[in-house]
């Protein structure tokens, strides 16, 4: 049980590292909080469980912690990117569509 | 959803994270998670009412449990993907801002659609209007408005639609 734990954190580790290379290399503010909300969802959701794989009674406890991590993370990167897009961020070159502004015509009707 | 009902949905919710957190069955324990879970009702149950939650019903569970399922899947693909996209050496993206259509009516049915999409393999949402979302996608696949909603949103509002119908 505890070699299954470390494995599971481990996993999350790796996921957790891979979104911080994301971090860097992509282009622009909208792709970095992609990178930084997929990995981390994973990355922050297999650690916490994995440790409560280790440590059996604590798992009801770190399984609570985990799906308010999963609640709650949409919503912060949900509120960055649209953030960045209302103060006008400019997409990376080579995007190739940007519907932004027919969407503001929406707001009117 | 009458006054009595909602204060019985919070307050069981309360103590059922509650139950989760202590992890005991000690009287102790069960009395203050009681006591806690039935003041914090009594200040919040209007706010419980105002979102609007749909009754719970045996349909909508066993439906919610397969939505549950399938969003999970799309989060382990999700982050594969984009830790594939993030360790290519070429880094193979081809972003761009398309806008999709939601049938869907309700704060808390868009609020969990979009929510799910800015989960999935690619996508998250940048704003709501309507029933209009703008969504962020790391590999563009089609500009059209109908592509786009048949591509992002149908997989998840197919299940929101009996969900919260």
């Amino acid at each position: 049980m505890y070699y299954l734990g470390v494995v599971v954190t481990g996993v999350g580790v790796l996921f957790l590292c891979l979104g911080g290379i994301g971090l860097f290399r992509f282009p622009d503010v909208y792709n970095r909080v992609q990178a930084g909300t997929k990995c981390t969802t994973l990355g922050a959701f297999a650690t916490i469980i994995g440790v409560g794989i280790m440590e059996p009674t604590w798992f009801w406890k770190t399984l609570i912690i985990a799906l308010f991590i999963l609640a709650t993370n949409p919503i912060s990167s949900h509120s960055l990117g649209r953030a960045a897009y209302k103060s006008g961020t400019e997409l990376a070159e080579g995007s190739v569509v940007d519907m932004a502004s027919e969407f503001e015509e929406y707001s009117e009707e | 959803m009458s006054k009595v009902k909602s204060f019985f949905y919070l307050f069981s919710v309360l103590f059922l994270v509650w139950l989760g957190f202590t992890a005991t069955f000690q009287l102790q324990e069960l009395a203050l998670g009681l006591t806690l879970s039935f003041l914090l009702s009594l200040i919040f149950y209007k706010t419980y009412v105002n979102i609007g939650f749909p009754p719970l019903g045996i349909k909508r569970f066993v439906f919610a449990l397969i939505y549950i399922i399938v969003v999970f899947k799309e989060i382990i693909k999700a982050n594969l993907d984009v830790a594939y996209r993030a360790v290519h050496p070429k880094i193979p993206i081809n972003p761009g801002i398309v806008i999709i259509r939601t049938n869907l009516n309700g704060d808390v049915a868009k609020t969990v659609l979009a929510n799910s999409i800015t989960l999935t393999p690619g996508t998250f949402t940048l704003d709501v209007i309507g029933d209009r979302l703008l969504i962020h996608w790391i590999n563009v696949e089609s500009k059209s408005e109908e592509e786009a909603t048949k591509l992002i949103g149908e997989r998840f509002e197919r299940y929101l639609r009996i969900i919260f119908a």
